[in-house]
């Protein structure tokens, strides 16, 4: 091996013990349960491996050597002793169903809270996550991350929980019982046990690699599934349905192949553990007979009752180390969700308040001062450059341009989404980076380009702007953001239904609820970030009209990508590839006969026919 | 979509329904692989035998065949045949081999069974699915139709290859046990039958239990992980109102639920093993003690010995049979419910396979031609560029006609849900080369008529022909190739951006792909990728800009070259200036071929031949640009600004 890889391998390693390590903070209020667990799993291993013992005191007492019977020996005298025994053995048996019950519960308790801590943990990281961090996972694997990968790590936690513990205890013991009966026999074990231990665990590591292929075959499988769902349109439009199958039959016929070739290694496991326990017991079978035909089947020498025992233990203890291999695998399996999850629990949130910030915001007005911004720091190109603005207070803004001009990016530094690399974007006077970040985002209301509405009801998801709003505030925004019309046609009005995403409403309905849910903050800075592209011409000037008159004092930044939305903003700022191209009022730029009035001239050949609609 | 997964998993299958669609199932597996089970189900009698008749060896047979014979100085036997006990040995050495590989050949063809049927099952769902009619897929999510996939089958499987094996070692274990304890005696054969019941009741009411635990554990884990997906998916709306303090609070309640949950359903499940363990333990020592009081009873001449039997070797032999009898109870009862879920995955599998097919009875077909000396078509079995219908008729005869891409539509009359009237007495006509917008608000029925007109739905009433042709009496796959679509969902596939524009004519050379970019303006884009055209796209074109992938999907209705197309808000979702690029591209396409186009932007339509608006599923007015604005009516007051209804 070389020394870089050599290297290599040690810093994986610290990497699996730091990932080990991560998760067992977890624990909390889980630990005391996962030793309890261990404790009573011990303890009933230790019942479980005497029992056999005990029951070939039983044995004896039954089935007696032939010195003993050829003296005399009668069961009748010995009843006393067969039920001291068959007592003992039951107390055993009590004990062990208690052990392995309260058992059964704590690891139950133990992985069960392990699970909550540790979706909780993730969960609360989340939404310490800034944009940035959130971009950089994208929202389905966060997704899967909370929710897959954290229940493979649950579920083998309570398997390891047992067993862990147990296989080995009871390997160790077992061969220590076995051991006192006969350590002659008990010899068998050093060969059976490494023997069965080198193909469990070689087919575990030599089948890995093929289930990883399997499961990214299932990737594809499910991706191409999904991609045709979507498609299926233009799948059948272009008559390709027998070309899809074709495709979807070689990847499922690649699954099948590496599934039964990774199924015929596992095959192995079950007639290797035979193939050890067979060959284990036939060895005692012929050795232990003629030491019990040596020692007359003495009671004190080695009898049938010693026989059973061992033959027993023979059961146990070859179980174990496959209990043991099938942890192993579920710990492989396992490992890859837990760095996964680690990586999320690792991500430091890369936005903060500052110590001593400030906690008030003056007024609405803003000012960019040689802003330069790139989502990547290795990118080359800035996505915004140098941006100078000063926008006063209760101004109304218009911002249009092409798409990848930046707009959406220009309006999230405002409520600092994002910070900038370069310059510095000042809300109220004070650069957004000196305030709490929660007085700033109240003060500073954004619209998202992509609405989201929550399961509830329209009430509920109103009140996420202000929970202590009133009915008159409600309909107060409602009527401001134009949504009061199609609020008050429902029969619930406020209270009716929304659905997951809001699917139930169209995309101009969620639009106008979303402006209104913003509106309801009371905020200084009101950004809609192409907001009304799904609402009408005339909703979306009366939204603006209102506006105007309504909350003069409220600086408004529009994004839009019609001309008719901003054409009468105080100030329009045209962004062209990261960079401020024009700015003015719309005479201004209209006789400046640059992009703006491109853009312009083209759309203003009629208006649209009717809004277009993301629902559908 | 795991809320609506695990509420539908939680759905419980009456024992009939479970049953008929097990005998479906066993029938399917029968019939593609039916010497493999029957030897799959040999290997496994073989491999349980060998182990049942290990334990009975080293039982009473090794005892009281061998070991007390010699110690009593009398001649050892196996089962009667004299024999030493090195034979014996060898005997059991045979025994165990057949065990051992008929242990490993049994599960090598149950996996291949299992695989195999997984195969053959989820091939068979696929191909059915794509021959599924539209309104399968719109009225389903596709979440719910990716679960059968993902989940669905999968279950199947581990039933296959796991549970069933399992559970017919576990049946032949018990079957052989007990036939070996009543020919043993059946004084002890009643106290093991006695705690057969025991052990039955108590495994019955736990897994019952346990059962109800385990969906109560389903419901929280899928309210949780829908809590999750959802606020997840609003992360950001959640920053911006700085809502996360309330979101916490709402996911600690079902966290917590779950985590209740969850304690419960593997408290229940945990404590079946140790019980069912110990219950056996008892039965070991009520054996014993019975066992030894009835040989006392013999000794003392207070039983009769003709009656009730005893001796020592017995015991010991009953004290292993019982174990073996009653142990696999647990495993059967484990068992049984997965095969309770698997069949309610099953049902869902079936329900998608029974779907009826997209109906085609369609025998006008689309050929190659080529043209006569007096323009007439001729059918050439080589590609000519050049299409006409083939039209076998009822007398024997069969007619061509070129295809030119005429479309009229008589008095159609359509519903997607009958009583729910979308569209009604649209009549219109398209002649070849015509370019005609349909205008209106949402739901007015703009892409309803697309729909028709390919039939991905049928209409109620009325009629539709191309090229005068009822479009009912055209195959449908041909009749879909003749019409092209640009949507605006641009649905690119995970293939190389070659692959794609050449998906709509598979026959298309490399430089017929290449002339199709060009023509749709994407020619130039494509040579910037890394790979040029072989640049392989991925996550349905994530690399790539809305224009750009708006752009591929023209090519590839322009690679397609259908003489009639559909353009469904085709550019809506791009802006103004990049619309230019994709409109020259469009401009392009559209001209020599029937095209509709559905858009909101009234520039992109009024140099349309003809602008329909619809309100209603009605055609309220009709003409082109010019004529429907000195109308005055509805398109007048939208073009200039007035007054829309939006819903």
């Amino acid at each position: 091996m070389s020394a870089e890889a050599a290297l290599q391998q040690g810093t994986e390693k610290k990497e699996k013990a730091r990932v080990l390590k991560n998760l067992a903070g977890y624990m909390k209020g889980a630990w005391t349960f996962a030793i309890l667990a261990w404790v009573t799993v011990a303890a009933e291993v230790v019942c479980e491996v005497l029992i056999p013992y005990f029951s070939q005191f039983i044995i004896n007492i039954i089935n007696p050597g032939a010195e003993a019977i050829a003296q005399g020996y009668k069961v009748a005298d010995h009843t006393g002793e067969l039920f001291g025994m068959a007592g003992a053995m039951l107390g055993m048996a009590i004990l062990s169903c208690t052990a392995g019950i309260l058992a059964g519960v704590f690891s139950a308790i133990a992985s069960a809270r392990f699970g909550r801590n540790l979706r909780q943990a993730m969960y609360y990281k989340i939404q310490d996550f800034s944009f940035k961090n959130i971009d950089h996972f994208s929202t389905s694997s966060l997704i899967t991350r909370m929710t897959t990968d954290v229940t493979n790590v649950q579920n083998s936690l309570q398997m390891i929980l047992r067993m862990v513990v147990r296989s080995p205890f009871m390997m160790i013991f077992a061969l220590v019982m076995a051991s006192t009966i006969s350590w002659q026999l008990a010899l068998v074990f050093v060969g059976a046990i490494p023997f069965l231990a080198f193909v469990l665990f070689g087919v575990a590591i030599k089948v890995h690699p093929t289930f990883v292929r399997v499961f990214n075959a299932y990737d594809d499988l499910n991706a191409s599934v999904q991609e045709n769902l979507q498609g299926i349109r233009v799948v059948k439009s272009y008559a390709r349905e027998e070309h899809e199958t074709a495709k979807f039959g070689k990847v499922s016929q690649f699954i099948y192949k590496t599934f039964v070739k990774a199924e015929r290694l596992l095959a192995l496991n079950n007639p290797a553990m035979q193939l050890a326990t067979y060959a284990s017991m036939l060895v005692i079978a012929y050795f232990g007979s003629r030491m019990i035909i040596e020692s007359g089947n003495a009671a004190d020498g080695f009898n049938t009752g010693s026989l059973a025992s061992l033959l027993t233990y023979v059961m146990q203890i070859l179980m174990s180390l496959m209990m043991l291999s099938m942890s192993f695998v579920m710990i492989i399996i396992a490992r890859n969700s837990a760095e996964r999850i680690v990586e999320v629990l690792q991500e430091e949130p890369d936005l903060v308040s500052p110590a001593n910030a400030v906690t008030e915001v003056a007024d609405g007005s803003i000012d960019f001062e040689h802003v330069g911004f790139r989502y990547n720091k290795n990118s080359e190109k800035e996505v915004l450059h140098d941006i100078n603005i000063h926008i006063p207070s209760g101004a109304m803004v218009g911002v249009i341009g092409a798409t990848g001009s930046s707009k959406s990016t220009f309006v999230s530094l405002i409520a600092r989404l994002y910070d900038v690399d370069q310059g510095s974007v000042k809300v109220g006077g004070k650069d957004v980076r000196e305030y709490d970040l929660e007085v700033l985002r109240d003060a500073v209301a954004v619209v998202l380009q992509k609405n989201v509405l929550f399961t509830g009801t329209i009430r509920s998801n109103l009140l996420w702007g202000n929970p202590n709003a009133t009915q008159e505030h409600l309909e107060k925004a409602a009527k401001l953001a134009c949504a009061d019309e199609f609020i008050e046609r429902m029969q619930d009005k406020y209270d009716s239904p929304v659905e997951q995403g809001g699917t139930n409403f169209s995309g101009g309905q969620r639009q106008r609820l979303c402006i209104a849910r913003a509106l309801l903050k009371q905020p200084k800075v009101l950004i809609l970030d192409d907001s009304t592209s799904a609402v009408d011409t005339k909703t979306d000037a009366s939204i603006r009209h209102a506006f105007q008159t309504e909350i003069p004092d409220v600086t408004k930044l529009i994004v839009a990508q019609r001309v008719l939305s901003i054409k009468d903003c105080d100030l329009i700022v045209v962004l062209d590839q990261g960079e401020i191209a024009e700015m003015g009022t719309h005479q201004e730029l209209m006789a400046k006969n640059g992009i703006y009035r491109e853009t312009y001239d083209s759309q203003q050949k009629g208006g649209d026919f009717d809004a277009k609609d993301e629902s559908r | 979509m795991p809320r609506m997964r695990a509420d539908s998993r939680a759905k419980k299958l009456s024992g009939k329904e479970t049953l008929s669609l097990m005998k479906r199932l066993l029938g399917r597996m029968f019939k593609s692989y039916g010497w493999q089970i029957a030897l799959a189900i040999v290997c496994i009698l073989l491999s349980s035998g060998a182990s049942v008749a290990g334990n009975l060896f080293m039982g009473t047979i090794l005892i009281d065949g061998f070991i007390l014979p010699t110690i009593h100085g009398e001649p050892t036997s196996f089962l009667g045949i004299p024999m030493d006990l090195s034979t014996a040995i060898f005997v059991m050495i045979g025994v165990y081999s057949i065990g051992i590989i008929t242990a490993y050949a049994y599960q090598v063809l149950v996996s291949i069974v299992g695989q195999g049927t997984q195969k053959k099952i989820r091939d068979e769902l696929f191909s059915h699915m794509e021959t599924l009619p539209l309104s399968y897929f719109d009225s389903r999510t596709h979440g719910d139709m990716m679960s059968v996939y993902t989940n669905d089958i999968d279950t199947l499987r581990e039933l296959i290859s796991r549970v069933m094996p399992a559970i017919l070692q576990s049946l032949v274990t018990m079957v052989m046990a007990f036939v070996m304890m009543a020919t043993l005696s059946w004084a002890l054969l009643l106290v093991v039958i006695a705690f057969f019941f025991v052990i039955l009741t108590f495994v019955l009411r736990t897994s019952k239990r346990s059962s109800r635990y385990f969906i109560g554990q389903q419901r929280g884990l899928g309210a949780v992980n829908g809590y999750i997906e959802e606020m997840t998916a609003g992360q950001k709306v959640i920053k911006v109102f700085n809502h996360e303090a309330a979101t916490k609070e709402g996911f600690d309640v079902l966290n917590d639920n779950l985590c209740a949950q969850t304690t419960n359903a593997a408290k229940s499940s945990n404590i079946m093993g140790p019980v069912v363990n110990n219950l056996s333990n008892l039965q070991f020592v009520v054996l014993a003690l019975v066992g030894a009081l009835l040989i006392v009873g013999i000794d003392a001449g207070r039983i009769d010995p003709n009656v009730v039997n005893m001796n020592p070797g017995v015991i010991v032999s009953f004290l292993m049979l019982g174990r073996q009898f009653v142990m696999p109870i647990n495993q059967i009862a484990m068992n049984i419910n997965m095969v309770i879920m698997a069949m309610a995955g099953a049902q869902r599998i079936f329900e998608m396979m029974d779907a009826p097919s997209e109906k085609d009875e369609g025998y006008v077909l689309l050929v190659n031609a080529l043209e006569d000396e007096n323009g007439n078509p001729v059918e050439s079995e080589t590609r000519t560029g050049k299409w006409a219908w083939k039209h076998p008729h009822q007398d024997g005869t069969t007619t061509y006609t070129w295809l030119k891409g005429k479309i009229n539509l008589y008095d159609v009359d359509f519903s997607y849900v009958p009583g729910k009237r979308i569209l009604h007495n649209v009549t219109l006509y398209a002649e070849p080369g015509q370019k005609i917008a349909f205008v209106g608000p949402t739901g007015a029925g703009k892409t309803t008529i697309t729909n028709l007109l390919n039939r991905f739905y049928d209409i109620d009433d009325g009629k539709i022909r191309f090229d005068d042709i009822n479009i009912n009496k055209i195959k449908k796959s041909d009749l879909r190739r003749a019409l092209g679509m640009v949507l605006q969902e641009t649905n690119l596939f995970t293939d190389t951006v070659r692959e794609n524009i050449r998906y709509g004519n598979p026959e298309a050379t490399d430089e017929q792909v290449v002339e199709a970019a060009k023509l749709a303006n994407a020619d130039g884009f494509i040579r910037m990728l890394p790979n040029g055209y072989d640049t392989v796209l991925t996550g349905a074109g994530a690399g790539l800009s809305q224009g750009q992938r708006q752009l591929l999907s023209i090519a590839r209705a322009a690679c397609a070259n259908p003489p009639a197309l559909i353009l469904d808000e085709a550019t809506s979702s791009i802006d103004s200036r990049t619309e230019k690029l994709v409109a020259e591209g469009m401009d392009a396409i559209m001209k020599g071929r029937t095209v509709f186009v559905i858009a909101h932007r009234l520039s992109t339509i009024q140099d349309s031949d003809v602008i329909m608006v619809l309100e209603q599923g009605e055609i309220i007015e009709r003409g082109n640009h010019e004529s429907l604005l000195k109308q005055k009516g509805k398109y007048y007051t939208l073009y200039t600004g007035g007054q829309v209804t939006e819903e």
